[in-house]
């Protein structure tokens, strides 16, 4: 039997050999699938984004988690829609024009994607205009945007107004996000919903798209 | 370990004087955000050469270059594909016009952007865009390179020995630390001021200290865990106007000149060798800095 307490400690630890070797283990024993995210993995992530938070750990050890993070998830992707479990919606992610800000906007999109979600990853110094092109182009529910400098928070306004100048604002709902990133600056770009973290963020597109 | 210019003149003074932010002088004189800063060598030669005379003209020891973003990486990290040795030499050129033989001229190397250990770029190629970089540096006519804001020993490391082994500068290592929950200082990537200098030292620094993350007073307590570790070495402190807030979507830097200044004593007895100034400071703070250290020959 797969040990999975031992997959949700390796992924603690960053240890991406070992947590890749269990989910391999895990699929194979056909473990369901979501079980495996929702029981061992997003908790993981939660442990060490709190260990994060109290500077017990720090960038390093928390990129080296979320390595492992992905790799488990890289595996069970193709299991998940195997099953015909249909995603619960789909985000488009980036962080915001001028801002290189790339590990909490992923930690975001590994926790979507680990809870149901399709998430397109634009990446980081996204302009406006491809965000907009995405949306024009594609079936998008969610529209979520990270900023880590007081510099860039002002793109995420950028990119809510060329929704509306190119006619699709109605089409999605905007989230954003980021340390300096509060409820208020959220209301007063006219976005539809923030977050402080990654878990939080799972929670507010469950909450906006059943709205 | 090599010694020159800025060593020199410890030898007679105990206390020496750096310049402060160009940023925020830039944006006052039209830098738009996003803009960078470094493309005004080529393209505003007049405007940065105005702002290294602001500070020359204080009777600093040193000022530094318009270039802590010249790193290929980072450049090519912000889309931009020039030529990164022009723009490195061509800031170098401009503060040493404006020093002369008034004062020294450190070249200004910021990270590059990358994190080592997350595999987009090599050592390799790390090694080789700071080698590229401090070259033109010290084409450019500079005294002395001041890598600075790092946070991670590996690529802090690797700029160090691209300094050594390709150009015959002195060399000065900074890195930005934050204070932790616990209360004791780290960086980002959690290295204490201990950890960096031993690091840097034997990687061939001469100068090490902090930069940036920080106003004047919380410097004192980094200062200290420098000394700690090594009572001799040079120490260069650069503290922001303290923390950004946002105010009306526009980022201000709260401290005022005579609030930094207040901070000074309390640093000299800590024993710092070098202040300057990082993020939001002014040719007024440091001024306001220099007056209030009860040293200045
Ligand atoms: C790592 C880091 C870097 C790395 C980035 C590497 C990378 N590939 O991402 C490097 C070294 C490149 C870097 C560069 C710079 N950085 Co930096 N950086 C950081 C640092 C240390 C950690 C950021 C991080 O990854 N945190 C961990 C993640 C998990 O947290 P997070 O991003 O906040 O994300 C969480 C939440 O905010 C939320 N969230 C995030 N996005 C979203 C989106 C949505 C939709 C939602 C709902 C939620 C959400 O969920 C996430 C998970 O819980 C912070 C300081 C700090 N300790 O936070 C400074 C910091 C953000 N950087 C700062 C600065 C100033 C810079 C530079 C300008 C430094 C310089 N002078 O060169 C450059 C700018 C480069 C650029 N143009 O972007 C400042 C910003 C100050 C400000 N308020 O404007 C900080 C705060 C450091 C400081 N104290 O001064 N940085
Ligand atoms: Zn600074």
């Amino acid at each position: 039997m797969a040990d999975l307490n031992k997959l949700n400690e390796s992924i603690i630890s960053g240890d991406l050999d070992t947590s890749v070797q269990i989910t391999k283990e895990a699929l194979a024993e056909r473990t369901d699938p979501q079980e495996i995210i929702q029981k061992y993995m997003i908790p993981a992530m939660d442990v060490i984004g709190g260990k994060f938070e109290r500077n017990e750990v720090f960038v390093p050890e928390l990129l080296m988690a979320a390595r492992a993070m992905k790799g488990s998830l890289e595996l069970i992707k193709p299991f998940l829609a195997e099953r015909g479990i249909e995603p619960r919606g789909r985000v488009v992610i980036g962080t915001v024009k001028g801002d290189l800000h790339d590990i909490g906007k992923n930690l975001v999109a590994s926790m979507l994607e680990g809870s149901g979600f399709e998430v397109e990853n634009l990446g980081v110094d996204v302009p406006s205009d491809k965000i907009v092109a995405v949306v024009q182009s594609k079936e998008v529910d969610i529209v979520a945007l990270s900023a880590l400098l007081t510099t860039t928070m002002p793109s995420m306004k950028d990119v809510i107004e060329a929704l509306k100048d190119a006619g699709v604002r109605d089409k999605v709902k905007v989230i954003v996000g980021g340390p300096a990133v509060t409820q208020e600056f959220c209301d007063q770009i006219g976005a539809d919903g923030y977050s402080e973290n990654a878990n939080g963020a799972v929670g507010l597109v469950r909450k906006l798209l059943t709205a | 370990m090599r010694t020159t210019g800025i060593q020199e003149l410890l030898k007679s003074r105990s206390l020496l004087f750096c310049d402060g932010a160009w940023g925020t002088i830039f944006q006052s004189a039209g830098l738009k955000p996003g803009e960078i800063a470094e493309l005004w060598n080529r393209d505003h030669r007049k405007k940065v050469l105005e702002v290294a005379h602001s500070y020359v003209d204080l009777g600093v020891d040193m000022i530094e270059t318009n270039s802590f973003r010249g790193n290929g990486i980072a450049l090519a990290g912000i889309g931009l594909e020039i030529d990164a040795a022009e723009l490195n030499r061509l800031a170098a050129e401009i503060s040493r016009e404006a020093a002369g033989d008034k004062c020294l001229v450190l070249g200004s190397v910021g990270p590059t952007g990358k994190i080592l250990m997350m595999g987009d770029v090599s050592e390799n190629e790390m090694y080789d865009a700071f080698a590229v970089q401090v070259q033109a540096i010290e084409q450019g006519g500079a005294d002395a390179i001041c890598f600075e804001t790092m946070s991670a020993l590996d690529e802090a490391e690797l700029a160090v020995k691209a300094a050594v082994e390709n150009t015959n500068l002195e060399i000065i290592c900074t890195f930005t630390f934050t204070k932790t929950v616990g209360g004791d200082y780290k960086t980002v990537m959690g290295v204490t001021p201990a950890q960096m200098a031993e690091k840097m030292l034997s990687a061939g620094a001469s100068i090490i200290g902090t930069n940036c993350g920080n106003g004047m007073e919380t410097m004192i307590p980094i200062v200290k865990a420098f000394r700690d570790f090594d009572s001799n070495i040079p120490l260069l402190v650069q503290p922001n106007a303290g923390i950004p807030k946002i105010e009306n979507g526009k980022t201000v830097f709260p401290e005022t000149p005579d609030e930094m200044a207040s901070h000074v004593p309390g640093l000299i007895d800590a024993g710092v060798s070098i202040i300057g100034g990082c993020c939001g400071t002014t040719p007024d703070h440091i001024t306001a800095i220099m007056n209030n250290s009860g040293r200045r020959e």
